[in-house]
C-alpha cells in the first residue's frame, strides 16, 4: 500500500512538476536561452499523448479480428499516430527549442597545395619505371582482358545470340485449333460478327505462338494478300493474338451492326490501340503498329475440326532487326 | 545518462570532436530544401515495407490453382508469385496495409524526386562544385523508376503482366542488339524462363536498393562536404551560410517531416485502394483489358507510344528500328540526357564556370527558367497524351482528336512556354530593377532633405 | 337464337382482339411517328438504319429501355440516355417489331444460378478488352465503350446476344445460357467489388492513382515542408 503511495506520488510529480533550472556561474552559452513556453509544452504532450492513444488504437484493431475495415482502420491509427508525432516535433521545434541563426564558412573551394602534393606523390612514386606508358598499356591490356573474362559468364542468362527461337511457334501443318478447355474447334461452330481465341492443341499456355483470333467473314469480303488464297476456308481467318507493336493480347474485336455507316470490322489492341483489318490479312488501319499481324492459314479437317495449314505468314510478337527475314518453319 | 552514453562513444569510437561538429551543422533555412528530405523518408519507409514484403511474398512462377478467401478467383489457374501477393493482401493480417504503403511510397517517392529535381534545377543548384551531386541524383531517379516498374511487375497481375510485355518490346526495338539484349534478360523470347522472375526479384529486393543506397549516401555526403547552396540574403553570400544548427534546431524538424512523410504514407496506405491485384486477375499473355496503364512515372512512355505514328524503319527485309524505339528508349534517353547534359552545356554556353554557392531564383537565369519549363511543358504534354483514352471514357473528348492535337501540341506550346517564360522573367527582373531605383531615389530624397537646413 | 350467339361470339373475338389490336395499333403508330424514317415500313430498312425483320423482342427491347433508339443520326454511337418512351409506349413498340418476323424473345437470365469465378473468366476472355475488366468502359477505335454500371441483368444478357453497334454477337454456342446467368452475376458483382483497400477512386488503377500521388500527397507534403521551413523575405 505505501509503495503504490509512493508511485502515485511520483507519478503526480512527473507530470505536473517543472524543471528549475539550478543556479549556474555565468559562462558563454554554447546554446542561446530561449524563452519558456508552458502551453506549448502542454501541447506537445497532449499530441504525444494522441501518438500513444494512436498507435495504442493500431494495436487493438490488429488483435481484434472482428473489427471490419482492418486495412483502413489500422492505416487511419497508424497514419494518425505518426501525425500527432510530426506535429509534436514540429511543435517542439519552433516552439521548445531555440531556432538560431548561425553563420559558417562555407568549405574552402578547392585545396591547391594538396592537390600538389597528390600529383607529386603519384609522379615520385613511379620515379622507378622507366616504361610508364607502356607498363599503363599493358596494365590496361590486362585488366580489359580480365574484365570482359569477369562479363563473359552473363551470356549464360540467355540464348543471346539465338534468333531461331523467335521464330519458333507450336503450329505445324495439321495441328488442331483448341479453345481454352483444350477441345476442338470446329469450322461449323465459329460464327460471323463474333471472335474467338484459339490455341494450339498441346502448346504451352504461356507461349506466345499459340494463342490466335479467329473471325469469320463473308468469302465475299475477304481481300487477303497475295498467296493467301486457300488460307481462310468458309471466310474463316485466324490471326496471332499477340500485337506486332508491343506484344499484348489483341483483345478487342470491332463488329459493324450496320456497316453502311459504322466502321468496318476490325481487331484492336487495347495498349495503344494499334487496329488491324482482319479482311486484308490484318493490315493495320490505326495506330502506332509497324506490321501486320501474322496469319495462320487454316484448312478443315476431315472431321471439320479446324486445323493449321502450316505456319504463320511473319514471325509472332514485336518486332527485332530480323523480324521481316523469314517465316516461321 | 546523457554524460554517460557520451563518454561511452568518445572512448569507444573517439567521434565527440566528430559530433560536435556535426550538431552544429548549419542548414540554410528554406521550404523547398526539404523535398528531397521528403523523398529520403520515402524511400526509408519503402525499405521497411519492403523488407516486411519480402518475408510472404513467393518469386515464383510456378503454377498454381487458388483456393483462397477471394470467390471470385476460386480455381484460376495462376502464379505462386501472384497467389502470394493475393494472400498478403487477404490473409496476412495487415499485410494489405503495408502492401499499399509500400505502393503508394514508391509514387510518392518519385514525386518527391520530381519535385526536387525542379527546385535544384530552376535554382541552378546543380552547379560547380554540386554538379557531382546533381548527376548522383539523376541516376538515382532513373534506378527509382526502374526499381518502382520491377516492383509492382513482381506480381504477375494481369495489367502489371501487360506492362512487362511493352517493357521486352521496348527493349527489343534497340537497333542492333535489342534481341539479343531481350533474350538475355528474360532467357528467351517472352515470357522468358522461370529464372526471369529471379532475376527480377533480386533485383528489385538487393541490387537496386543497394545501389540507391549507395547513391544515396553519397549524394548525401556530397551535400554535407560542400554545404547546403541558399538563397541571396543579408548575411548571407558566397562564403558564409546562414542557417539553423542541427541540433537543438533542425533536428526535430527533420524527425518532424520524416514522421509526417511517414503518417501520409500510412494514411494513404490504409484509406485509398493502390493495385488492387485480386481484381486484375493473373496475367496470360493471350488476355488483355481495356484502360491498362503503368504507374505514373511510366506515362510518359505510354503516351510517347501512343503518339508515334505506325512505322517501322525498314531497308527491305531489315528492320533497323521497330516502332515502340521512338516512345519506349528514345524519349527517356532524351529527357535523362538533356538533364544529365545540361550543368556542362549551360557552362559552354554562359561562360560561367566559377563555383556557386548562392542560388538563383527562377526569375534571375531566364534562359535556363525558359529552356527547363519548356523541356518539362513538352514531357508533361506527352504525359497526359498517355491518358487521352481514359479522358475519353469519362469526358467524351474524342480519342482520335486527341492523339492528333497532342501530336501538334506537344512541340508547339513548349515553344511557346519557352518565350512567354523567358519574357516573364525578364519582366520580373524589370519590375524589381524599377522598385529598387525609385526606393533609392526616395532615400535620396529623403537624406537630402534631412540635411537640408529649415528655412 | 343463332344469331344472337353469333353475335355475342362476334363481340367476344373482338373484345379478345381488340387490346392487342389496340395495342398493335399504337406500337405501329409510335414505329411510324419515331423509326419509319430510318428504319423503313414494316422494319424493311432504308440506307439510314438497318432492318428490323427478324431482330425480335431481345433487339428492340435492349435498345429502347436503354435509350439507344431513336438515335438523332444515322452515324452515331448510341449511347444509353433516357428513353423518349415510358415503359407502356417501350412495350408496345418491342411487341410491333417482334411481330416483325421471327426473332428471339425478350431473355430472362439467372444471375443468382451464376458462379463468380466463371463469370471472371468468361468476361476476362470475351468482354475485358472492350469493357475493362471492371466494367469501367473503355476505347475501341471510333466508338466509346460503355461502363456497366447501369446496366440491369436483363439488358446485359441482350447485349451480348444483340452485339449492339459495334459490340460483337455471342451466341449460345460460343455463351451458353448457364455461362451467361455467370458472366452477368460477375458484371453484378463487379458493379461493387471487393475493395477492402479503402477508397477505390475509380477501379481504373494508375491514372487515378497518380492523380492521388500528386494531388493528395504531393500538396499535403509540400504544405508539411512549407510549416516546417521558412519562406524567402521578399
Amino acid at each position: 500500500m505505501k509503495a503504490l503511495w509512493r508511485w502515485i506520488v511520483a507519478a503526480i510529480v512527473l507530470l505536473l512538476g517543472r524543471g528549475r533550472r539550478p543556479p549556474r556561474v555565468e559562462h558563454e552559452r554554447l546554446v542561446p536561452a530561449g524563452k519558456p513556453s508552458p502551453r506549448a509544452e502542454f501541447l506537445v504532450l497532449g499530441l504525444f499523448g494522441a501518438t500513444a492513444a494512436c498507435a495504442i488504437a493500431f494495436v487493438v484493431v490488429y488483435a481484434i479480428e472482428s473489427i471490419p475495415h482492418q486495412t483502413q482502420f489500422l492505416g487511419l491509427s497508424l497514419g494518425l499516430a505518426f501525425a500527432f508525432l510530426a506535429a509534436a516535433l514540429i511543435l517542439i521545434a519552433h516552439r521548445l527549442v531555440v531556432t538560431e541563426e548561425l553563420e559558417e564558412d562555407y568549405p574552402v573551394p578547392a585545396h591547391p597545395a594538396e592537390q600538389e602534393a597528390l600529383m607529386e606523390l603519384v609522379e615520385e612514386s613511379g620515379g622507378r619505371m622507366t616504361r610508364k606508358r607502356l607498363l599503363i598499356l599493358g596494365g590496361g591490356a590486362a585488366g580489359a582482358a580480365l574484365g570482359a573474362a569477369l562479363v563473359t559468364p552473363a551470356l549464360s542468362l540467355g540464348p543471346a545470340f539465338e534468333i531461331a527461337p523467335f521464330f519458333r511457334t507450336p503450329w505445324r501443318r495439321g495441328v488442331r485449333l483448341v479453345d481454352e478447355r483444350g477441345r476442338p474447334l470446329h469450322a461449323s461452330d465459329i460464327l460471323e460478327e463474333t471472335f474467338y481465341t484459339a490455341y494450339a492443341e498441346g502448346a504451352d499456355r504461356e507461349d506466345i505462338g499459340s494463342p490466335l483470333v479467329v473471325v469469320r467473314l463473308r468469302a465475299a469480303d475477304l481481300d487477303l494478300p497475295a498467296g493467301r488464297e486457300g488460307w481462310a476456308p468458309r471466310g474463316i481467318v485466324a490471326y496471332s493474338k499477340i500485337c506486332t507493336h508491343a506484344g499484348c493480347a489483341v483483345a478487342l474485336y470491332r463488329k459493324p451492326t450496320f456497316p453502311p455507316v459504322e466502321p468496318r470490322p476490325a481487331l484492336v489492341c487495347p495498349c495503344h490501340y494499334s487496329t488491324f483489318d482482319p479482311a486484308r490479312g490484318a493490315k493495320v488501319l490505326y495506330g502506332p503498329a509497324g506490321r501486320p499481324l501474322p496469319q495462320l492459314p487454316l484448312l478443315v479437317g476431315p472431321g471439320g475440326e479446324l486445323r493449321a495449314a502450316g505456319n504463320f505468314s511473319g514471325a509472332v510478337g514485336p518486332a527485332w532487326w530480323g523480324v521481316r527475314n523469314r517465316r516461321p518453319s | 545518462m546523457i554524460r554517460r552514453t557520451v563518454r561511452f562513444l568518445d572512448e569507444r569510437t573517439g567521434s565527440a570532436p566528430f559530433l560536435r561538429k556535426a550538431l552544429r551543422y548549419v542548414f540554410p533555412d528554406h521550404w523547398s530544401f526539404l523535398l528531397g528530405e521528403v523523398a529520403l523518408y520515402a524511400f526509408v519507409v519503402l525499405v521497411g515495407t519492403g523488407i516486411y514484403l519480402t518475408l510472404f511474398f513467393d518469386p515464383s512462377t510456378a503454377t498454381t490453382y487458388y483456393h483462397g478467401e477471394y470467390r471470385p478467383l476460386h480455381g484460376f489457374q495462376m502464379t505462386e508469385a501472384y497467389r502470394s501477393v493475393v494472400d498478403i493482401s487477404f490473409k496476412v493480417k495487415a499485410g494489405l496495409l503495408i502492401r499499399q504503403t509500400h505502393h503508394w511510397a514508391a509514387d510518392v517517392f518519385v514525386v518527391a524526386i520530381v519535385l526536387h529535381l525542379l527546385r535544384i534545377f530552376f535554382t541552378g543548384a546543380f552547379r560547380k562544385p554540386r554538379d557531382l551531386t546533381y548527376y548522383i541524383g539523376l541516376s538515382m531517379l532513373a534506378f527509382a523508376l526502374l526499381e518502382g516498374y520491377l516492383g509492382y511487375s513482381l506480381a504477375d497481375d494481369l495489367l502489371s503482366g501487360m506492362g512487362l510485355a511493352i517493357g521486352y518490346s521496348v527493349l527489343m526495338s534497340v537497333p542492333v542488339v535489342g534481341a539479343n539484349l531481350a533474350e538475355l534478360v528474360w532467357g528467351g523470347p517472352f515470357p522468358g524462363t522461370p529464372a526471369f522472375w529471379s532475376r527480377m526479384y533480386v533485383a528489385h529486393v538487393f541490387l537496386l536498393p543497394m545501389l540507391i543506397a549507395t547513391l544515396l549516401g553519397a549524394h548525401l555526403l556530397l551535400v554535407a562536404a560542400r554545404h547546403h547552396t541558399q538563397f541571396r540574403g543579408p548575411r548571407k553570400t558566397e562564403r558564409k551560410v546562414v542557417g539553423v544548427p542541427t541540433f537543438p534546431g533542425y533536428a526535430p524538424r527533420s524527425l518532424g517531416l520524416a514522421s509526417a512523410v511517414t503518417a501520409v504514407l500510412f494514411l494513404l496506405g490504409g484509406l485509398v485502394q493502390i493495385n488492387p491485384i485480386w481484381l486484375w486477375g493473373p496475367y496470360h499473355v493471350d488476355q488483355g483489358t481495356n484502360g491498362a496503364q503503368p504507374d505514373w512515372y511510366l506515362g510518359w512512355l505510354i503516351g510517347a507510344l501512343r503518339l508515334v505514328p505506325g512505322f517501322d524503319v525498314t531497308i527491305g527485309s531489315y528492320t533497323l528500328v521497330p516502332n515502340p524505339f521512338w516512345g519506349g528508349a528514345l524519349l527517356p534517353l532524351l529527357v535523362f540526357g538533356f538533364l544529365f547534359l545540361f550543368p556542362w552545356a549551360e557552362r559552354r554556353l554562359t561562360g560561367d564556370r566559377a563555383f556557386h554557392n548562392l542560388l538563383d531564383r527562377p526569375r534571375d537565369a531566364p534562359w535556363r527558367t525558359a529552356i527547363g519549363a519548356a523541356v518539362f511543358t513538352w514531357a508533361a504534354l506527352i504525359f497526359l497524351a498517355g491518358s487521352a483514352d481514359r479522358v475519353f471514357v469519362t469526358f467524351f473528348v474524342s480519342y482520335g482528336w486527341q492523339i492528333l492535337f497532342f501530336r501538334v501540341a506537344v512541340w508547339l506550346v513548349p515553344v511557346l512556354v519557352l518565350v512567354v517564360t523567358r519574357r516573364v522573367c525578364l519582366e520580373l527582373q524589370a519590375s524589381e530593377r524599377v522598385e529598387r531605383e525609385r526606393k533609392l531615389a526616395e532615400e535620396e530624397a529623403r537624406r537630402a532633405a534631412a540635411l537640408e537646413p529649415v528655412r | 337464337m343463332r344469331g344472337v350467339v353469333r353475335r355475342l361470339l362476334v363481340l367476344a373475338a373482338l373484345a379478345l382482339l381488340a387490346p392487342g389490336a389496340a395495342a398493335a395499333q399504337s406500337g405501329s403508330g409510335l414505329y411510324a411517328e419515331n423509326c419509319l424514317r430510318c428504319h423503313g415500313p414494316g422494319g424493311s430498312g432504308t440506307p439510314r438504319g438497318p432492318r428490323l425483320r427478324g431482330v425480335g423482342a431481345i433487339s428492340a427491347d435492349l435498345y429502347l429501355r436503354t435509350g439507344y433508339m431513336p438515335l438523332r443520326s444515322p452515324g452515331d454511337q448510341p449511347t444509353r440516355r433516357r428513353s423518349p418512351f415510358n415503359p407502356q409506349q417501350i412495350d408496345a413498340l418491342v411487341a410491333y417489331v417482334a411481330s416483325l418476323g421471327k426473332g428471339d424473345p425478350v431473355p430472362r437470365p439467372h444471375p443468382e444460378r451464376g458462379s463468380l469465378p466463371v463469370g471472371l473468366r468468361l468476361f476476362t476472355e470475351h468482354c475485358a478488352g472492350c469493357h475493362q475488366v471492371l466494367g469501367e468502359g473503355g476505347y475501341v477505335t471510333g466508338a466509346r465503350v460503355p461502363p456497366l454500371e447501369h446496366a440491369t441483368a436483363t439488358q446485359i444478357a441482350e447485349a451480348v446476344r444483340v452485339g449492339p453497334y459495334l459490340m460483337p454477337r455471342f451466341p449460345k454456342t460460343q455463351i451458353t445460357d448457364r455461362e451467361l446467368d455467370s458472366l452477368i452475376a460477375y458484371v453484378e458483382w463487379a458493379k461493387h467489388p471487393d475493395d477492402r483497400g479503402g477508397w477505390a477512386i475509380g477501379h481504373i488503377g494508375p491514372v487515378p492513382e497518380g492523380l492521388v500521388a500528386w494531388l493528395l500527397a504531393g500538396t499535403a507534403l509540400v504544405a508539411v515542408c512549407v510549416v516546417i521551413g521558412k519562406r524567402n523575405e521578399a
